[in-house]
């Protein structure tokens, strides 16, 4: 029998606001523990919520571009559990009356198009954070944990898709998709791997032809789109052993290991799964009128779908216009290159090439790195007039990361400017010529390989400075 | 309308640790009294609303600004147990 | 008057500005009447012998400088404690929260503060205010200042002993379901459930959300006034706070009742009201028609439900609410292997049995599968109450009845039986269904000579008509008895 993959994701994303979800506490990330706290993210007794209207309009924001309608009321809920890094037992979320619903995002994997249904937007608190001492940090073997509330009320977002994704690379392509949109709403940063970002996936397989949904797994703890994608694809394969050999496959909850390589189950209580939903009293509905959303829906950015068909139709690769759609740093240089007059694939290239190669290196951010638009146009024209080879601008990139200055005075400085200037060269190709009798004569004979040897003779007479190009060109002129 | 309640899984529910003669005088009260409570089955409510707030009011928002936190010795100083700069727990079993 | 204790608001202001005494002279009279009731009735958890001397002395200086801040300046205040107060021990009665002291004031806290309030000390309660006769408290019972074989009433029993006996000059208490106006009814004094939202919630430890509010416990109707205006208004760190100006309450009070009509509701009236209650119910309201009110029966029909629907929704929101009390950031923590045990254990052993019960039942009550018979239910029927008042508030101005059923009860008469304890709120639960206010004035005394309380309910702001019909209720039953406590010669 043959099986088709049923995939439903569920992302978090922290928002990038100045203060807390219901309190005035600042947002940033890493600051010394327990520091950014008060009554309220607390749960100190008697502390009250009020909520955060940027946080409601990011979530808007945020429903608007993946094409859900608003909810014209929407309310506040109390999801009840107990957990310890959660200050009041119970998390303030949103339950059958989330703000945004029903919208899509088109996904494009390989050039084929794929409509996901988002079934829900809605908007609550992350909890704090806790840290298990004792065994190498792992939970079971833990003697006790530590726990600090920084990040306890941070706007989160939760985004729910419909099982609309059918292979764990359509998976990962939404994923990527998705946070190319939240990226560019500038709404959250969206770190991966420091949690500002986290998804969870729903997998079931089911006989191919099939309308009805297999029992699905929860597999959590991917922390990177590779490692979503790899999850999945072991918890396919799982799953089709066990069909395959006519087992049946359990509903749970399965952790990710990365080193592994493979899922385990979790162990889960029975009531674990009850958590007494009622409406938030210390909060009041939201409304949104349609002057309210036509507002926030006018001031919407350029989504990265939009952004990438404007850049397939300037011609740019796939690869290319993926980055510079979905990453709104790399659009922003890219766009500024381009407005400099640099060629659009030439500076698509050296981004998702030599740029995002060295900031990989280096573990930097297209932000932190002090690449600029100008500063590319400016590096894709000194190898396009040839005063730069590719290896020499590579090394001028480095330098402009290192913070050395704009690539003009790096190539000076390090002196790798090539000379390209037929009149300069002119004389020491002159010479390599009077001192290789043999191999002028060889390359009257038409022998073309001698032509490699003689300019390597050229860069070696000017110290590696000399353009190639430029002294092929004189060799072939003295040939002819 | 009689009411039976399992209360041990009500109690589990919200981490009352509880000895078994103390459920079962639990158990009894809150039979009665819910049985009392479930008088409001009685009443039709077909088309009503239900009421979380006395009071009518929507979008109540404050403005996403950064607000003074409190004093970490004070917040610390109130845990019944710390390590450093952090709440100490016993260990948690699971996520 | 003989001691600055028995002194109203509005005289001891007036004495202050004129100088007969100091505020830490007023202090010292409430500190003397404390040291002799205190060992009869532990109306007081805390006392803050030093927090409270600062303050009067503060007080002193600002009635030098003729600095004003208005109404409560210098004046002996007692806070239930559930009201968060930083710095002094703050408990809600129970042993969960034994010793802790809050690092922030609660906004009505702050507000009294600014208005240069004496905090004196915060008061027993039943524990977390659940309860109808401060005996849930596990600091021991509040006893009666009229009889101290008997219950003040509660939950805020604490504040409304304390006022009684003059060992503090106003009191704030909150009312979930009558926890101010039922012990002010059986202590003889004035009790204000004020409209849902017009005192801030910020810093009241939640016992159920949606009902709650801060309120103050007085001798005079005129001290309530007072009390209210120092603390109501709008406060941005409560989202159901009311927004709107904070309504005049003070310039009806001398009007008289003529015009006004007053309905007297059938379902609160009568039966199930012990009979000497209901005789002094009457002669009110026959007084009230006297002085040019016109009288009207009305009904609520609903009501009738509003107990059940009560003990559904105020455990519920108490089930959550109370989740926090689980010994990781503050109060008790009990041993435990995992955090789970430690948290089980510490909230078995840290919560009586009132609040174990009351969690039980809201947990119940929103589990899977009956949330709609019972908390949705519950929801609907309060969505009728409320239709039920506003239909009576198109025949009558304020609606009136007994506050409670009966006059102060027995030490032990209810503790075994929470259906009959929870009877003793069924004239006051209506109004926090509906979110209006309502108040209790005293207005006579049974043939043991304890005191009967007359309430007054009004639509949503309506306090300025429900202030001042109470005072005119005030000036008709010239309530002048006393408690024992506060009479009985001191030092």
């Amino acid at each position: 029998m043959t099986w088709e993959t049923v995939i439903g994701i569920e992302t978090h994303v922290e928002l990038t606001t100045a203060s807390k979800m219901f309190c005035g506490c600042p947002v940033d990330f890493g600051a010394p523990p327990n520091t950014n706290v008060c009554p309220v993210c607390l749960g100190l007794p008697g502390a009250l919520p009020v909520v955060n209207g940027r946080a409601v309009e990011y979530a808007m924001t945020i429903g608007l571009a993946l094409n859900c309608s608003i909810a014209p009321h929407s309310v506040f809920a109390r999801k009840n559990y107990f957990y310890p890094d959660m200050p009041k037992n119970y998390q303030i979320s949103q339950y059958d009356e989330p703000l945004c619903v029903a919208g899509h995002l088109d996904v494009d994997t390989d050039g084929e198009v794929a409509r996901i249904g988002i079934t829900r937007v809605h908007m609550e608190e992350d909890t704090g954070k806790s840290t298990h001492v004792g065994d190498g940090g792992r939970i079971q073997a833990a003697s006790h944990s530590l726990l600090d509330f920084n990040r306890a009320g941070v706007p989160l977002m939760e985004i729910v898709s419909e099982p609309d994704l059918r292979s764990p690379e359509q998976a990962r392509a939404f994923v990527a998709e998705l946070r190319g949109v939240i990226l560019r709403l500038g709404v959250s940063d969206a770190k991966l791997e420091e949690g500002s970002m986290r998804f969870d996936a729903n997998v079931s397989l089911r006989p191919s032809g099939s309308t009805e949904f297999g029992t699905k797994v929860e597999v959590k703890n991917m922390n990177s789109l590779r490692s979503l994608q790899r999850a999945l694809e072991h918890e396919v394969e799982r799953q089709q052993a066990l069909l395959d050999a006519g087992e049946p496959v359990v509903q749970e909850t399965r952790h990710w290991n990365e080193d592994a390589g493979t899922t385990s189950g979790m162990r889960s209580k029975e009531e674990a799964f009850d958590y007494r939903y009622f409406p938030e009293p210390d909060l009041v509905p939201v409304e949104v009128d349609d002057a309210w959303r036509e507002r926030v829906a006018g001031a919407l950015p350029e989504l990265p779908a939009q952004a990438r068909a404007r850049y397939a139709s300037a011609g740019l690769d796939p690869v290319a216009a993926d980055l510079v759609s979905r990453d709104p740093a790399a659009g922003t240089i890219f766009e500024e290159a381009t407005a400099a007059g640099a060629d659009a694939q030439t500076v698509a290239n050296w981004l998702t090439g030599e740029v995002t190669a060295l900031l990989r290196r280096q573990d930097l951010s297209l932000e932190q790195s002090g690449v600029t638009g100008a500063g590319l146009a400016e590096l894709a024209e000194m190898v396009d007039d040839g005063r730069l080879s590719a290896s020499a601008a590579k090394e001028v990139l480095a330098g402009v990361v290192a913070g050395e200055g704009n690539p003009e005075s790096i190539a000076a400085e390090r002196d790798l400017i090539q000379v390209s200037d037929v009149s300069a060269l002119e004389p020491v190709v002159e010479e390599v010529l009077a001192a290789n009798p043999d191999a002028v004569a060889k390359l009257h004979e038409g022998d073309g390989k001698v032509i490699g040897f003689l300019i390597g003779q050229v860069m070696r007479a000017t110290g590696g400075k000399a353009d190639p190009a430029a002294v092929t060109a004189i060799l072939r002129g003295k040939s002819a | 309308m009689p009411v039976e309640i399992d209360i041990a899984k009500v109690a589990r529910l919200a981490r009352l640790s509880l000895t078994d003669e103390q459920l079962e005088r639990y158990r009894v009260q809150c039979e009665v009294v819910l049985e009392h409570a479930a008088r409001v089955q009685a009443l039709p409510t077909e088309g009503v609303a239900p009421t979380s707030h006395p009071l009518p009011r929507t979008n109540v928002f404050r403005e996403d600004e950064v607000a003074e936190c409190l004093d970490r010795e004070e917040v610390l100083a109130a845990a019944p147990d710390r390590d450093g700069d952090y709440f100490l727990v016993p260990r948690i079993l699971d996520e | 008057m003989s001691d600055l204790a028995d002194l109203s608001v509005g005289g001891a202001a007036a004495g202050l500005r004129a100088g007969e005494f100091t505020a830490v002279e007023l202090l010292e009279a409430v500190h003397r009447r404390a040291a002799v009731t205190e060992a009869e009735l532990h109306a007081y958890l805390t006392i803050d012998r030093d927090g409270a001397a600062r303050a009067a002395v503060a007080a002193d200086s600002a009635l030098r400088a003729a600095d004003d801040p208005g109404p409560l300046l210098g004046i002996p205040v007692a806070l239930k404690d559930n009201m968060v107060t930083r710095g002094v021990e703050t408990t809600c009665s129970s042993k969960i929260l034994s010793g802790y002291r809050p690092p922030y004031d609660g906004t009505a806290v702050s507000r009294l503060r600014a208005g240069g309030a004496v905090i004196f000390g915060k008061t027993n309660l039943d524990e977390f205010a659940m309860g109808s006769s401060t005996e849930n408290s596990a600091y021991g019972p509040t006893r009666n200042p009229w009889d101290p074989e008997r219950v003040p009433g509660g939950s805020s029993g604490g504040s409304a002993a304390a006022v009684a006996a003059g060992s503090a000059m106003i009191a704030y208490g909150s009312d979930t379901g009558g926890s101010i106006r039922q012990p002010a009814a059986l202590c003889g004094i004035v009790g204000v459930k004020p409209t849902y939202g017009l005192v801030s919630r910020y810093g009241l430890i939640a016992f159920a959300s949606s009902l709650d509010q801060i309120g103050p416990l007085t001798r005079t109707v005129e001290d309530a006034v007072a009390a209210l205006e120092v603390v109501g208004g709008h406060d941005p760190a409560d989202s159901t706070s009311y927004p709107g100006s904070f309504p005049d309450m003070r310039s009806g009070l001398e009007a008289g009742v003529s015009g006004l009509r007053i309905g007297v509701v059938a379902e609160l009236n009568g039966a199930g009201i012990d009979p000497a209650v209901q005789a002094a119910v009457d002669e009110t309201v026959a007084g009230l028609e006297r002085a040019g009110a016109t009288v009207v029966p009305v009904s609520l029909p609903s009501v009738a439900y509003a107990l059940s629907a009560y003990y559904l929704i105020a455990p519920a929101e108490c089930s959550a609410n109370l989740a926090r009390f689980d010994g990781v950031r503050y109060g008790l923590r009990r041993h435990g292997e995992t955090v789970e045990e430690m948290m089980s254990t510490t909230r078995g052993e840290g919560f009586g049995p009132e609040v174990t019960r009351r969690i039980l039942l809201g947990t119940y009550a929103l589990s899977a599968g009956y949330y709609d018979a019972f908390y949705g239910q519950a929801q609907r029927v309060r969505t009728l109450i409320i239709q039920d008042f506003a239909d009576a508030y198109e025949q009558a101005d304020v609606l009136v009845s007994p506050t409670s059923p009966t006059t102060a009860f027995p030490l032990g008469a209810r503790t075994e039986d929470p259906l009959s304890m929870y009877l003793s709120d069924v004239c006051t639960i209506p109004s926090n269904m509906s979110g209006d206010p309502a108040i209790s004035v005293p207005v006579g005394v049974d043939e043991n000579g304890l005191p009967v309380g007359f309430q007054i309910m009004a639509p949503a702001l309506g306090e300025p008509v429900m202030m001042r019909v109470a005072a005119e209720v005030e000036r008709q039953a010239g309530f002048t008895a006393r408690a024992r406590l506060a009479t009985s010669e001191v030092g």
